[in-house]
């Protein structure tokens, strides 16, 4: 207790970590992973549009031309590639001997998935 | 989390590597040309290829989504103890459940 009072006594904050670029990549990858976690049974219930024929699913596809369908699917594109990416990052740090760079590797995941996001709607546009 | 389900996480997420790129490569194939019903089936249906890759992918994916869950839940919320291992186990087998569904959808029927 001491050493927490005698830390916020000399004006260290307790929420300085959360500027942290890895804090902020360890909450993005929990975000990213949460919204693809409750996107996947949608996905699931979509694609089994198939059972009721050819008619049914094509219905569904007609519908995802919607512009703003589109771009939620950038975001969805964009979630999957932020959290591939920064899975690799986070099995490579914890299988391989520690390594410098770890804030740019991070950084360059989000880079990536913004880039691979918005390619993704310039071409489906 | 324990060792168990750590091992389980890692592995399903190593495997998911290749699968979730090649899946974004699919992604931007099939938005890029409209793909219509007829189009996907005429590529998944019978298809060994297909049926075995998203299987193995629906697999992984409801592991380590539902141990994500479960820890994200863990560190996030009140849930403690047997609520935690309900949580884990009926999202992951509602996953796997509807995951194969949608394969059968498109690689079988």
């Amino acid at each position: 207790m001491n050493g927490l009072w005698d830390r916020q006594r000399r004006g260290f904050s307790r929420s300085g970590h959360r500027r942290d670029a890895l804090w902020l990549a360890a909450l993005l990858h929990r975000l990213s992973g949460l919204a693809l976690a409750a996107f996947l049974p949608l996905h699931f219930l979509a694609l089994a549009l198939a059972l009721k024929g050819e008619i049914a699913l094509d219905g569904f596809l007609r519908w995802t031309a919607n512009p703003l369908v589109k771009v939620a699917e950038m975001g969805l594109v964009f979630f999957l590639s932020v959290h591939v990416l920064g899975g690799i990052r986070i099995l490579l740090v914890e299988n391989l001997a520690w390594f410098q760079g770890q804030k740019q590797l991070a950084t360059g995941a989000l880079i990536g998935a913004l880039l691979l996001a918005l390619m993704f709607l310039v071409r489906a546009a | 989390m324990n060792v168990r389900l750590y091992i389980l996480q890692r592995g399903s997420a190593a495997l998911m590597v290749p699968l979730v790129l090649l899946h974004l490569g699919v992604i931007f194939y099939a938005s890029a040309r409209g793909l219509s019903a007829a189009d996907i089936f005429a590529r998944t249906r019978g298809s060994l290829f297909w049926g075995s890759f998203y299987a193995a992918f629906v697999v992984a994916a409801a592991t380590h989504a539902a141990i994500g869950v479960r820890s994200i839940a863990a560190e996030w919320t009140s849930l403690r103890g047997a609520a935690l291992e309900v949580l884990m186990w009926s999202f992951g087998l509602l996953l796997a459940a509807l995951g194969f569904i949608a394969v059968a959808a498109v690689v079988l029927a």
